[in-house]
């Protein structure tokens, strides 16, 4: 049997503002329990919401990045249900009457084209409390100081058809919010949470399988697992002759398996309902427009403008957009260094592995922008060769100073004065008399490779330090004659 | 549209209203005296009609993104039922 | 002392026939002396009120002056009241200490009144008789085996019993204005969004607003001239500037249109009520007004719909109330579903337990479109009802009630049957109007009030209109035997 894979995310982004959205509570991380509730976050009789502008700015903001309809009249609705950690036994969100409408975002798939994946709807809502479970014997401590953080719900349709297209999805969704500055996607501090929702149906069929949700998956690598996980689960079981029940499942990464959740099998009839203590949101298209006006450079344009005015291809472009701070580091290295392809190669490769190595990201390399362009710079003007250069570029990690002063101090500069090469090269061969008259006994197949072997005596009787370009070029000159 | 045992029982069960059984008949045949008085609504012509939420049609106000707030656990944590290490503690709960 | 009305007191105060200090101490032993008859109070804040009074005797002295500088208040027990047991008339909150004041307790306080105590009233607001309190019912002054009213039952019994000039009190279906008939005061609900929700312990909230509750429409404005106003805090405050409220009391009634709902006027109203409402109605003509017939033909439905966004509303609001964070906590909870059930089942009243239901099960799926939707289409065709009236009338009148006072206890098996009393009030509730009860009579020597509704942001209107008749008429100047 042959299973198609139908793949839709709902992903809660934690909006970056000072202050909570129905109170004045600040929303910074990690602080002491319940330090930052007020009476409208405890829920305490007779405390009423008001509602914070920049969460509606910055809701405004992720409708206009997706090409989304905004929902210029937009209402907040009570979602009923008791649990410890929603103080008012409801939570204030939003249901039939959304902020941001349907709207789409395009991922780049690792074979190199592009899918629109389709977004249902985003909607602003209030996040819950914490529950800690370990610390108290037969008892659980709610923490409520989350309580109350603006969140942006966003749903997408069930467009992906794998756990690689989810996780684009996710990667995609993840640098906007950044790039927009309205969540610094923290994914460990839960800044950015998943649920997943999967199911499958045979190849061909219309309808939808039962889908199972994957709750509160908070890492790429999670999210690809956890589907991977389930898909084989449903395929399983179906195989088996089961059928699959529609229910919320945790992820395990340590069994590396889905689990029901217990608690959440009883279905929930929230009682939705317009929330009267607040009065419909209504979007002026002035309000709009200066949003507008001041959204910064998006992925989708910023990844075609790289392509025009910086000669990459598609997927370079795509590699070098992908965070805001990635694009504007690579642009800085072009504005000194002069040349695009090299910095796109060098931010791309050795950057890249460096920080991979590293395990930081680009706003904490230890080569700045400026540093490495000023050895671009080097290289192109010939003063180092590209080899050495990577020799500079550890160096600068290392904290030993600018490319200029590297070079200096270890005395790296490359030898282009072409008497001194030729009085190199002479010597050189000098020096491999035997090889020679190989060489020039041998035909153009083995040619090619003997010459490699003089290549590398040259660059060892140089220690590297003489041009590529003009060994290549003089060498062959001598060799023939 | 008369309410039977279990409907109520789901219904308390959905407000987390513990009833005795006893209660139950009594609890039922008054829910039904309102609901009959509130089914009195089926016989309007409600055809195209708004429905009203606010009997204001205002929008709502915004409020600056501005941290108000100082921490003030002592105090809402003074009358609060059971609490440990500045947490509301609840009977343990399984996930 | 206690004969004063608030215009008095103020004057008095202010050529300092008596302080403040004087007045709260005789109010406090007088409240000792006869509350126990009537049961208006839940808490006497003695030392609290004895240091405000002192304080607002000390800022006279300084040279301040104000109406309300110094005089007496008691305030209903859902006002939130920093440091002091506010409970809702519920089990569910009488170990609840507020940790911060309402902003109408603040705003009275800062224009210098003494609190001395916190009403008594309907458990969480839900009921027309103050017969569902955890701390007992209230007794009617006018005959003690009668109800009050509700659910300020107990801010308009203890003005009724002279023990203070004037309460605030809060107005769902009616809970101001009903109360205020059946034991001969002038109260208030004011337009929805005139005066502050933060800190009024919800009910229902697109429906509740806190006002006055006084001997007189004189003694209602200056009060509710200290209640009103935007609150940033409560998002549905509406920003509407606050007229002086007392500046056109006396204006001319000269061809005031005044119009009467033939819908009110039906079988279920008490026809000596009817001839008492067709009485003042002789006295307003006299004075000026033009009065014509009107009709409002939405109005029989409202009953039913208030039933379902009332309950719907408030089954939300009393989610919070959970026995985790503040209130009553069950002994020994097992797990956390035992803790809510108990804590809630134990904490509330059968009444607040019927309406969370009937709430929880008109939200339901299944059932929202035809309750809960039906019942806002039904409050938007009342409300045109009422734009439409204002078209050709200033001003609507009728009976405040049905029936005068009944005997404790008669209607508190039939939970319908006392939602029925609530006929004229509710329709002010779902369209957020202001509207005003003044005495207007007898009936078995029990209080009879006549109810006027006037268009959004009015009150002003309504205080004028209750002035002018209270100058040509003295039902509200008789006082209970024995009070």
């Amino acid at each position: 049997m042959q299973w198609e894979v139908v793949i839709g995310l709902e992903i809660h982004t934690q909006l970056a503002t000072q202050s909570k959205i129905f109170s004045g509570s600040a929303t910074t991380f990690g602080s002491e329990p319940n330090t930052q509730a007020s009476l409208v976050d405890l829920g305490m009789p007779g405390v009423l919401p008001v509602l914070n502008q920049e969460a509606v700015r910055m809701a405004c903001m992720f409708g206009l990045a997706i090409d989304a309809e905004i929902g210029k009249r937009n209402v907040f609705a009570r979602k009923n249900y008791f649990y410890p950690d929603l103080p008012k036994g409801y939570q204030i969100s939003q249901m039939d009457l959304p902020i941001v409408g349907k709207g789409h975002l395009d991922i780049a798939l690792e074979d190199g084209t592009i899918k629109r994946i389709g977004v249902t709807r985003a909607h602003l809502e209030e996040d819950a409390g914490k529950s800690l479970h370990e610390d108290f014997s037969g008892s659980t401590g709610i923490d409520l100081n989350r309580a109350g953080t603006p969140l942006l719900e966003i749903v997408s349709e069930p467009d992906m058809r794998s756990a690689k297209e989810a996780v684009a999805y996710v990667k995609a969704i993840h640098a906007l919010v950044r790039y927009l500055g309205i969540c610094d996607g923290n994914m460990a501090e839960g800044s950015l949470r998943c649920d997943c929702n999967v199911s499958i149906r045979p190849k061909g069929q219309v309808e939808f399988g039962t889908r199972c949700e994957i709750k509160n998956v908070n890492s790429f690598r999670f999210i690809e697992r956890a589907i991977n996980t389930e898909i084989q689960r449903q395929i399983d079981l179906i195989e088996d002759g089961g059928k699959v029940v529609q229910e919320t499942r945790l992820y395990d990464p340590n069994k590396d398996e889905t689990r029901s959740m217990r608690s959440k099998e009883e279905a929930n009839d929230y009682r939705y309902f317009p929330d009267p203590d607040l009065l419909p949101v209504v979007i002026e298209d002035s309000f709009l427009a200066s949003i507008r006006a001041g959204l910064p450079e998006l992925p989708p344009q910023k990844v075609e403008r790289f392509q025009g005015q910086y000669g990459l291809s598609a997927y370079d472009a795509n590699v070098l957009a992908s965070s805001r701070e990635q694009a504007d580091y690579f642009e800085e290295v072009v504005k000194i260094g002069g040349d695009a392809k090299l910095a796109a190669n060098w931010v791309m490769v050795e950057l890249g592995s460096l920080l991979n190595k590293l395990g930081v990201e680009i706003d904490q390399a230890p080569v700045s922008a400026a540093q490495l362009g000023g050895m671009l710079l080097r290289i192109r003007d010939n003063t180092i060769s590209g080899k050495i250069a990577k020799t500079v570029f550890e160096a600068m990690a290392a904290g030993e100073g600018d490319a200029d002063s590297i070079i200096e101090s270890k005395g790296l500069k490359q030898v282009t004065d072409t008497g001194a090469i030729d009085k190199m090269l002479d010597e050189m061969l000098a020096a491999n008399a035997e090889q020679v008259e190989q060489y020039r006994a041998a035909d153009e197949a083995k040619r090619g490779k003997m010459f490699g072997f003089f290549v590398g005596q040259a660059m060892k009787a140089s220690k590297g330090k003489a041009n590529p370009g003009q060994v290549n070029q003089l060498l062959k000159a001598k060799l023939e004659g | 549209m008369a309410l039977e045992r279990c409907d109520v029982e789901k219904i308390a069960h959905l407000a987390r209203l513990g009833l005795n059984d006893g209660e139950l008949p009594r609890i039922t045949d008054a829910l039904n005296s309102i609901l009959g008085l509130v089914d009195q609504m089926q016989a309007v012509d409600t055809t195209g009609i708004e429905p009203l939420a606010h009997p204001l049609e205002a929008s709502q106000r915004l409020r600056p993104d501005q941290v108000t707030e100082s921490n003030q656990r002592d105090t809402y944590q003074a009358i609060a039922p059971s609490t440990e290490n500045g947490l509301y503690l609840v009977p343990k709960v399984i996930e | 002392m206690h004969q004063l009305t608030l215009a008095e007191i103020a004057r008095g105060l202010a050529d300092k026939s008596f302080s403040s200090e004087e007045l709260t101490g005789a109010l406090l032993a007088r409240i000792k002396q006869l509350d126990p008859q009537i049961n208006s109070f839940i808490s006497v804040t003695e030392d609290l009120a004895l240091g405000q009074a002192r304080a607002a005797d000390a800022r006279r002295a300084a040279g301040e002056s104000g109406a309300l500088l110094g005089a007496p208040i008691a305030h209903k027990d859902l006002f939130c009241t920093n440091g002091v047991r506010t409970s809702c008339g519920s089990k569910m909150l009488d170990n609840f200490k507020a940790p911060y004041d309402a902003t109408v307790v603040a705003k009275l306080a800062e224009a210098g009144m003494v609190t001395l105590g916190k009403t008594n009233m309907d458990e969480f607001a839900m009921g027309s008789a103050n017969e569902s309190s955890h701390y007992g019912a209230v007794k009617n002054p006018w005959n003690l085996e009668h109800v009050p009213g509700g659910s300020s039952g107990g801010s308009a019994a203890a003005v009724a019993a002279r023990l203070l000039p004037a309460t605030t009190g809060t107005d769902t279906g009616g809970s101001i204005r009903q109360p205020a008939a059946l034991t001969n005061l002038t109260g208030l609900k004011p337009t929805y969004g005139r005066v502050s929700r933060w800190g009024m312990i919800a009910y229902a909230s697109s429906l509740d607003q806190g006002g006055p509750l006084a001997r007189t429409a004189e003694d209602c404005a200056l009060l509710l001239q200290g209640m009103a106003g935007f609150d940033a805090k409560d998002s549905t405050s509406i920003e509407e500037p606050v007229p002086d409220y007392s500046a056109n009391l006396n204006a001319s009634l000269q061809g005031l249109r005044i119009g009467l709902p033939k819908e009110y006027f039906g079988a279920g109203l008490d026809p000596r009520i009817a001839e008492l409402v067709q009485a003042s109605v002789k006295e307003l003509e006299k004075l000026g007004a033009v009065v014509k017939e009107i009709s409002l033909p939405n109005m029989q439905h409202a009953i039913p719909a208030y039933y379902v966004i009332a309950p719907a509303e408030a089954s939300s609001n009393l989610s919070r109330f959970d026995g985790v964070r503040f209130g009553y906590r069950c002994e020994e909870p097992k797990d956390l579903t035992d803790l809510y059930k108990r804590s809630r089942g134990e904490g509330f009243g059968v009444e607040v337990q019927r309406r969370i239901m009937v709430g929880t099960y008109a939200l339901s799926a299944g059932y929202y479109d035809a309750y809960y939707v039906k019942a806002q289409q039904i409050r938007r065709l009342i409300k045109n009802d009422f734009m439409a009236a204002f078209d050709d009338v200033d001003l609507i009148l009728g009976p405040t009630t049905p029936n005068p006072a009944w005997k404790l206890g008669a209607k508190s098996s039939d939970p319908v049957a006392a939602y029925l009393e609530d006929v004229y009030t509710i329709t002010a509730n779902l369209a957020g109007l202001p509207g005003l009860s003044m005495p207007a009579g007898f009936v078995d020597g029990l209080p009879v009030g006549v109810q006027l509704l006037a268009p959004y942001f009015q009150e002003g209107r309504l205080l004028n209109v209750a002035h002018r008749y209270q100058q040509v008429t003295d039902w509200h100047t008789r006082a209970p035997n024995g009070f």
